[in-house]
């Protein structure tokens, strides 16, 4: 499995790499860590005629903080999510879903960019994305905008972004006091993709659910934040018997597509499942 | 596509030879630099038998391009132990039948050559996570879960 041909490019600058991108559209491709563009590369599932690595521009890999922010450049890879101090402390569910991407090794390249323009749909960060309304700031040679994650994923593998566009950083938002996460997926193999993967964060006062964010990935062809649930959640005990309530109507609401492999009725139990298991370690994060 | 001159530094030494820019990083490495120890198995990123270490992180040689390497430092297999002597973890293999056939031994090397020093005293449930990276179909795993148990433990003592 060799990949098809392609020139090579190595921008110095984002105005270098934006240039080239624009250049080329829409046959140019940027790489930063490669872990999911080189295996489509070697299947020939994917063959860009220009290549623009990215990875020399480290200007774009940085955690900072931006108010009730965390700004996180496109080239940080999936182990400095996982390792940051500033990620684990204000955006838990960021951290503890990075640590389950694929291996050790593939977290080493892998990048927070190069995941959500990629768009798996059974991947960690669209899900985390999508669950915690992070904002995707992109640019282009001639301009910049910044789209709400709920409106980047618009199917497998396709998203908003233009062909001579580029995300430059991510926002998410900050944890709250009070809040808690939790990030459970199913799959055959460790590392692979999930069957199923659900996040979670609930915020409580006194026993009592202030604030609901749930999101399943793996079901359908874009990761699904479940609005209406997460807002019925407002002002329950949040008890065992809540958690269960929750994880029933997740299986019963989310989008679930059919799929050669897994079958529809098999998603929504995982679902059920996952869900379950995740609130319940949130909550059981909340109480210690 | 035309090949061009390339330039990689492995294990300290400098190799120029023309390639394509399509040339995998894993392929370069034993069809150029002569450095058959990087083993090839999936292609695909995930047996795990390329992996090398790129300024000193654990990369899959078959999810890079070679060119994309010029100007880093790239370690391999040949890099570990020397002549008649074995790392810490080579010896610990050895000495707990952690391998069989060994085409997936030099990935856990490299691997966890890494991964040791950076997590000096890792728990079982660490190693398992690690090792889940790289596919080894003849011996199962348990004995290269112990071999890694016993280099971490003798890093740690000549520490």
């Amino acid at each position: 499995m060799k990949p098809a041909a392609f020139e090579y490019f190595r921008p110095v600058s984002i105005e270098d790499a934006l240039r080239q991108l624009a250049g080329f559209a829409p046959e140019g491709k940027l790489i930063a860590g490669g872990q999911s563009l080189a295996p489509m590369m070697n299947m020939r599932l994917a063959r860009p005629a220009q290549l623009i690595d990215v990875n020399d521009l480290t200007e774009l890999a940085y955690v900072r903080e931006a108010g009730g922010w965390l700004r996180i450049g496109a080239l940080t890879r999936h182990h400095e999510l996982a390792a940051s101090a500033l990620v684990r402390r204000h955006c838990p569910l960021l951290a503890q879903a990075a640590q389950t991407i694929g291996h050790y090794a593939i977290r080493q390249r892998g990048t927070i960019g190069g995941s959500l323009a990629h768009a798996d749909p059974a991947a960690q960060l669209p899900l985390v994305a999508v669950t915690l309304g992070v904002r995707l700031h992109l640019r282009r040679q001639d301009g910049e905008r910044t789209v709400d994650a709920g409106d980047f994923f618009l199917s497998a593998m396709t998203t908003a972004l233009a062909p001579d566009e580029m995300i430059e950083w991510i926002e998410v938002p900050k944890a709250q006091p009070g809040e808690a996460a939790a990030f459970r997926l199913f799959n055959r193999r460790h590392g692979d993709y999930a069957i199923i993967a659900a996040a979670a964060t609930v915020e409580c006062e006194g026993g009592t659910v202030r604030r609901l964010r749930l999101g399943v990935g793996g079901a359908a062809a874009v990761p699904q934040s479940l609005r209406t649930l997460a807002e019925a959640a407002r002002g329950r005990l949040a008890d065992d018997g809540w958690v269960a309530e929750v994880a029933q109507a997740a299986a019963q609401q989310v989008a679930v597509e059919e799929d050669a492999r897994v079958s529809v009725q098999y998603r929504r139990e995982l679902t059920e499942l996952l869900v379950g298991r995740a609130l319940g370690r949130a909550l059981t994060r909340l109480r210690a | 596509m035309d090949r061009q001159s390339i330039t990689l530094t492995v294990n300290g030494r400098n190799f120029e030879f023309a390639a394509e820019p399509r040339k995998l990083l894993s392929d370069a490495l034993r069809e150029d630099c002569g450095l058959t120890g990087t083993h090839v198995g999936c292609e695909h990123g995930v047996c795990g038998a390329c992996t090398v270490l790129v300024d000193g992180q654990p990369v899959r040689a078959c999810l890079t391009f070679a060119i994309q390497m010029e100007g880093h430092e790239i370690s391999t297999i040949e890099s570990v132990g020397g002549h008649g002597a074995l790392s810490p973890l080579q010896q610990a293999l050895h000495e707990t039948h952690g391998l069989q056939c060994g085409f997936c031994t030099p990935g856990i090397v490299m691997t966890f050559e890494a991964f040791l020093r950076a997590n000096p005293d890792p728990s079982e449930e660490e190693i398992r996570e690690a090792l889940s990276g790289n596919l080894c179909r003849c011996t199962g795993y348990q004995n290269i879960v112990a071999a890694i148990r016993l280099a971490a433990a003798r890093i740690r003592e000549s520490a």
